[in-house]
């Protein structure tokens, strides 16, 4: 299409980075890639519900290295768009606008977002069977 | 609902849509927000549980009604999320149309598989 040809201006590339930004287009990234993980959700119910076999052959892939490097980024992504939901939805309601506040607010979920997937991925290895 | 009076008379203006996606976006992401942290606590509570465990888990009536209503948001949410990303990166319109529909029906059947099989396990001997 004819529209597809026209110059982009401003190009992206000019903008400085900030956290702000950063932080926005992370959270429809984390999006994707969590509508992506609930393909593997799916696996494993079906797993269980197809039975042991088949619930045994989920859990090796998930305790996998391959499975555990993938289970650890769908709990970081997780925890990412949880948070910085939560912050949107403060924003729906009309509240932290204000410049200072938005970047506080956005520390507060990198921060949040760091500390809870330690301390998820600490109690799993510590759980009752000692990791998946 | 949400909607100024001007809108009502102008239309539905250069988005082509009203507020109820917004609205649904919201609403299942509140909803989200308790049954992720129950789903999270549920799941690191069955680390190291053997075939037996998990089954049961899945059986009290409790789990499976939490897991359906987990379901249902979950794939609302990402349905509609997934149609704002599509809607605002690809802009030929065969291949944006072509994309929504694939969408819904992924989510649809995703949501559908993980209910029958949560059903499956909760209602089997």
């Amino acid at each position: 299409m004819a529209q597809d040809k026209r110059p982009l201006a401003p190009h992206l590339q000019v903008y400085r980075w900030q956290l702000t930004s950063v932080l926005s287009i992370t959270h429809r990234a984390t999006g994707m890639l969590l509508t992506l993980g609930t393909i593997l959700l799916a696996y494993w119910l079906l797993a269980i519900a197809a039975g042991p076999g088949a619930f045994a052959s989920a859990q090796a892939l998930l305790g996998s290295w391959v499975g555990q490097v993938v289970l650890f980024l769908w709990t970081l992504a997780l925890y990412y768009h949880l948070c910085n939901g939560i912050r949107h939805l403060f924003w729906d309601a009309g509240y932290g606008f204000e410049i200072k506040t938005v970047y506080a607010s956005g520390m507060a979920v990198v921060l949040a977002t760091g500390v809870l997937t330690v301390v998820t991925w600490v109690m799993a290895m510590n759980g009752p069977g000692g990791g998946a | 609902m949400l909607r100024p009076p001007i809108a009502r008379v102008r239309g539905l203006g250069s988005a082509k849509d009203g507020v109820r996606q917004w609205w649904a976006q919201r609403v299942t992401a509140v909803a989200l927000v308790p049954l992720t942290l129950w789903f999270i606590a549920s799941v690191l509570s069955m680390v190291g549980a053997d075939y037996a465990g998990v089954v049961a888990w899945i059986q009290s009536p409790s789990v499976t009604v939490l897991f359906i209503l987990f379901f249902l948001a979950l794939f609302y949410h990402a349905q509609l999320g997934m149609q704002v990303i599509i809607e605002d990166y690809i802009h030929t319109e065969w291949l944006k149309f072509t994309s929504l529909i694939v969408l819904s029906f992924t989510t649809i059947f995703l949501g559908i598989v993980c209910t029958f099989a949560v059903l499956k396990v909760s209602l089997g001997s």
